[in-house]
């Protein structure tokens, strides 16, 4: 049963991955995303990681893919991408021996290393601690004990990333704009 | 039966897929998409290991992965917005002095 969960799910995640790098429309990339992400929440599930995957479904699938697809849709960039030229020669020849560097060194280490080889034993059970504790009192434990100040410092992270937010989508003073002038006729249909 | 490297090969399948798009796609929406699924990978990497040790140290760092993006998107994207304000329907390749 695990093996099936895993082949359909990992057919689900690497068909999403494809589809966000070839879509042309960046809306159809963002649906493709969600394919991925939700094909990631099963494995996380497969892998007796509970709490996770529901925080994947909610902050990813609920949150980021939304904001990605509020910033298309406010920017109006939905128009097709032509795919067909290679705007730096040679590009995509490199990013193909880049990545095939990448996957043949992951593979590599995995063959050489001696962790989890194909026909060693299956992965069994949900992780368990001296408490039996279940997977998200399992993580609270160590989250609000070992992680505390790690924890804290992601709230000072979120807020300042806000605060960057806010600061950056503001509109620049008239001041600034009459100093501009010129500039923003070349780019037509500015505002 | 499924055993840990099986995932691991998948997310070094995903990391790929990811990165070889940040390289080859010039949208800058869709570069960000690619650097999520790039992590992505890596949280599978983090919770295979973390099963596979026993250990739950590794869930919790995807827990802190997860904050990250956000925080990451949220910011890059308002430098998305930000750009395209001044320079609309601008490709990364327009994109080459911060002054924007």
């Amino acid at each position: 049963m695990e093996t099936a969960v895993f082949i359909v799910c990992a057919a689900i995640v690497l068909a999403g991955a494809l589809g966000v790098v070839l879509a042309r429309n960046p809306v159809h990339a963002a649906l493709s995303l969600v394919g991925t992400l939700f094909g990631m929440a099963v494995l996380f599930l497969n892998l007796e990681a509970h709490f996770l995957a529901a925080v994947q479904i909610i902050v990813y699938a609920g949150a980021i893919v939304v904001l990605f697809l509020f910033v298309i849709m406010l920017l109006g960039v939905d128009r097709l991408e032509d795919l067909s030229v290679e705007p730096i020669t040679g590009q995509r020849v490199l990013a193909a021996i880049v990545g095939l560097g990448t996957f043949g060194l992951a593979v590599a280490f995995l063959v050489t290393s001696d962790i989890g080889l194909p026909g060693q034993e299956a992965l069994t059970g949900p992780i368990t601690d001296q408490y039996q504790y279940s997977n998200l009192r399992q993580i609270a434990d160590v989250l609000f004990t070992k992680y505390v100040y790690a924890f804290e410092a992601t709230a000072a992270l979120l807020t300042i990333s806000v605060v960057g937010a806010v600061v950056m989508s503001r509109r620049i003073a008239r001041a600034d704009q009459a100093q501009e002038a010129p500039e923003s006729q070349e780019a037509a249909g500015d505002d | 039966m499924v055993t840990a490297s099986w995932y691991l090969i998948l997310a070094a399948g995903l990391f790929t897929i990811g990165a070889v798009g940040l390289l080859v796609r010039r949208n800058p929406l869709i570069m960000f998409m690619c650097v999520e699924l790039m992590l992505n990978a890596v949280n599978l990497t983090f919770i295979t290991f973390g099963r596979e040790l026993g250990d739950i140290g590794g869930q919790v760092s995807v827990f802190f992965v997860l904050v990250v993006a956000a925080a990451e998107v949220v910011v890059g994207l308002a430098i998305v917005v930000a750009i395209n304000r001044r320079r609309p329907q601008a490709t990364a390749d327009d994109l080459s002095v911060l002054r924007g």
